[in-house]
């Protein structure tokens, strides 16, 4: 029997959900806000919140101290770079878990996903070593790598999770048809693939484009994303809200923004093979 | 031309044998039916058939030609699947296309097959939908449409029926025999129910545990099964089977006696029993008569105005005639 939802309760849910949902929000609009205002409100007390000289100061300051610009640019590189070498990498390795998989296949899987166990501060002197030996400190080839493999057990499950979705016999029925591996893979799998494709190149661009530890740590100003641009405006010179809240605004703009318009993908690929 | 012959044909999955040698031809133009219950590998042996699976020993041959070795699209085979594996992505017209596609056919000769087939399968108002879009009849024609187009030496169904209601099963059922009728290919077609066997084969296979108990075509299957698997697997309601002292009368361990081989009446016969739960099939009724003193529940089919009810006494008398006999490793004597 399916449950009855009054009006009233009804009312009362979508109340809730929106509290819960601004709660949620608060942090970020608080940090659009404070980036509106000048230093001495950003700081005031008790704190004001929209009743406040909106000012576009922090903003032309900001653009004036750091070249904004680069930073988007290597965030952009790096996200979308890592993700496309990821994608390359786990492409293959998922189809072939997914569709011959072997007696170790479900081994191999879960031990990928214990390296995301691993603290990321724990491989950071072989790492930080390595790669200032191969001279590859503050340069973006050396990010897309590193981001490519933190991300890579992610984006191999998801994608393992999307090809076994799709049924065996499909593909058995291509062979019957006649079609070779090429025209297999070609005109049946990954048309069928697609949406998964799509929806975990989208997670990753965002999970690369928020990654803070190594971005920040390998590099200096050459290679130095939006994170290292946010991490610049805090300690060094004491703290200037103002001008930390409207970096962070200009940093996290593009990819909230992405986010916005491939909702539907985003919480499609989250929720796959949940729900049948 | 679809002629095929399978030669000591072997099947393991690592160390278990699932399919131990077997030998097996099937005539070109005939309606072959693998049925046997569910794990009796008749799916495989269709596979096999298919190339989707690859044989363990023996050979395959299509024509006179040794298949054994050749990828599923060079058997020149077409194969209907259980859940019709349609290209989700793809319209009906794209669907049944696809083959003739992958075979380099020209668009003039694809378009001309391809509403050929539609036609014949009444799809020719569905070309433009999806897979999505259709009922389960319709998407099962579409896959049996997607498998006549490119006119294969040999038709393979895998149970196609089995997902769909049983008022569209009758309906398909009828569609396919009538198909084979005016195509005249050779059809190779699995099924673990015996009622479709018997009413769509020319020749029907019964498995057992990969083993071939018996190839025959329906009625000499019912008339004479060679052993007891067979009998009480072909004909519905069962067989009823009979061991002890009743059966040593007949000179056998066990005897086999059909339901519609068993006369009823409320005074007199050879074996007195109780009617217990009767099912009214409108033109026959099953009772199932209990304490006969010969073991299990008979199984008896009458005419449907039989007017015994629960509880009463019955007298059953076996046609003499139509009992089967069986020794003690269930072979028929």
């Amino acid at each position: 029997m399916a449950r009855s939802v009054t009006t009233q309760q009804k009312a009362i849910n979508t109340a809730l959900a929106w509290a819960v949902g601004l709660l949620i929000f608060f942090p970020i609009l608080w940090t659009i806000l404070t980036s509106f205002k000048t230093e001495g409100q950003a700081i005031s007390d008790p704190p004001v919140f929209l009743f406040f000289d909106w000012t576009l100061e922090n903003y032309r300051v900001v653009q004036e101290r750091s070249n904004y610009t680069n930073f988007l640019w290597n965030s952009i590189f790096i996200s979308v770079g890592s993700t496309l070498l990821g994608l390359l990498v786990a492409i293959p390795a998922a189809w072939s878990m997914a569709f011959t998989p072997s007696k170790r296949t479900k081994d191999i899987l879960m031990w990928m996903l214990s390296t995301k166990m691993l603290p990321a501060v724990g491989v950071l002197y072989p790492i930080y070593i390595g790669a200032a030996k191969m001279g590859l400190l503050d340069s973006r080839t050396a990010l897309v790598i590193v981001i490519m493999l933190i991300n890579l057990p992610i984006i191999i499950w998801m994608l393992y999770t999307y090809f076994r979705e799709i049924p065996g016999e499909i593909l058995e029925a291509a062979r019957m048809d006649g079609a070779s591996l090429k025209e297999e893979i070609v005109y049946i799998l990954t048309p069928m693939a697609v949406p998964g494709i799509a929806s975990t190149l989208l997670l990753n661009i965002i999970l690369a484009w928020n990654e803070a530890f190594w971005t920040i740590n390998l590099t200096v100003t050459k290679a130095a994303p939006l994170t290292a641009f946010i991490a610049s405006y805090s300690s060094p010179e004491g703290l200037f809200y103002a001008k930390l809240s409207a970096a962070s605004t200009m940093a996290i703009a593009p990819i909230l923004i992405m986010g916005w318009f491939s909702q539907k993908q985003l919480v499609r690929g989250l929720t796959f093979g949940a729900v049948k | 031309m679809g002629r095929i012959t399978l030669d000591k044909v072997t099947k393991r999955f690592g160390d278990v044998e699932v399919i131990p040698p077997l030998d097996l031809t099937i005539e070109d133009g005939e309606f072959v039916v693998f049925v046997g219950p569910s794990g009796c590998g008749k799916s495989t042996l269709l596979r096999l058939i298919a190339g989707l699976e690859d044989v363990s020993g023996g050979q395959i041959r299509i024509d006179g030609q040794d298949a054994t070795e050749l990828p599923p699209a060079k058997r020149g085979l077409a194969m209907v699947f259980q859940s019709y594996a349609l290209y989700p992505h793809m319209t009906v017209r794209k669907n049944i296309a696809f083959p003739l596609k992958m075979a380099k056919m020209d668009q003039a000769e694809i378009d001309k097959r391809v509403n050929n087939a539609a036609s014949v399968l009444n799809l020719t108002n569905y070309l433009d939908r999806r897979p999505g879009q259709l009922s389960g009849g319709q998407r099962q024609r579409v896959a049996i449409g997607r498998s006549i187009v490119r006119e294969p030496a040999a038709f393979l169904f895998d149970e196609p029926l089995s997902n769909l209601d049983a008022a569209l099963r009758v309906g398909m059922r009828l569609e396919i025999s009538e198909l084979h009728k005016r195509l005249e290919t050779t059809m190779i077609y699995v099924t673990h129910d015996q009622v479709e066997a018997m009413t769509m084969a020319d020749k029907i296979v019964v498995l057992q545990a990969g083993v071939i108990e018996q190839v025959g075509s329906p009625l000499e299957l019912y008339k004479s099964p060679k052993n007891k698997f067979v009998a009480g697997f072909i004909g519905s309601p069962k067989m009823n089977f009979i061991e002890g002292q009743e059966a040593a009368k007949y000179d056998a361990h066990t005897i086999g006696i059909r339901p519609e081989h068993l006369a009823a009446s409320a005074t007199e016969g050879a074996w007195k029993g109780t009617v217990g739960v009767s099912e009214h099939l409108g033109s026959d009724t099953f009772l199932y008569v209990h304490d006969t003193g010969l073991g299990e529940a008979l199984t008896v089919r009458v005419s449907g105005e039989f007017n015994l009810r629960h509880g009463d006494t019955v007298y059953l008398t076996p046609e003499a005639d139509k009992i089967h006999r069986f020794n003690a490793e269930g072979l028929s004597i």
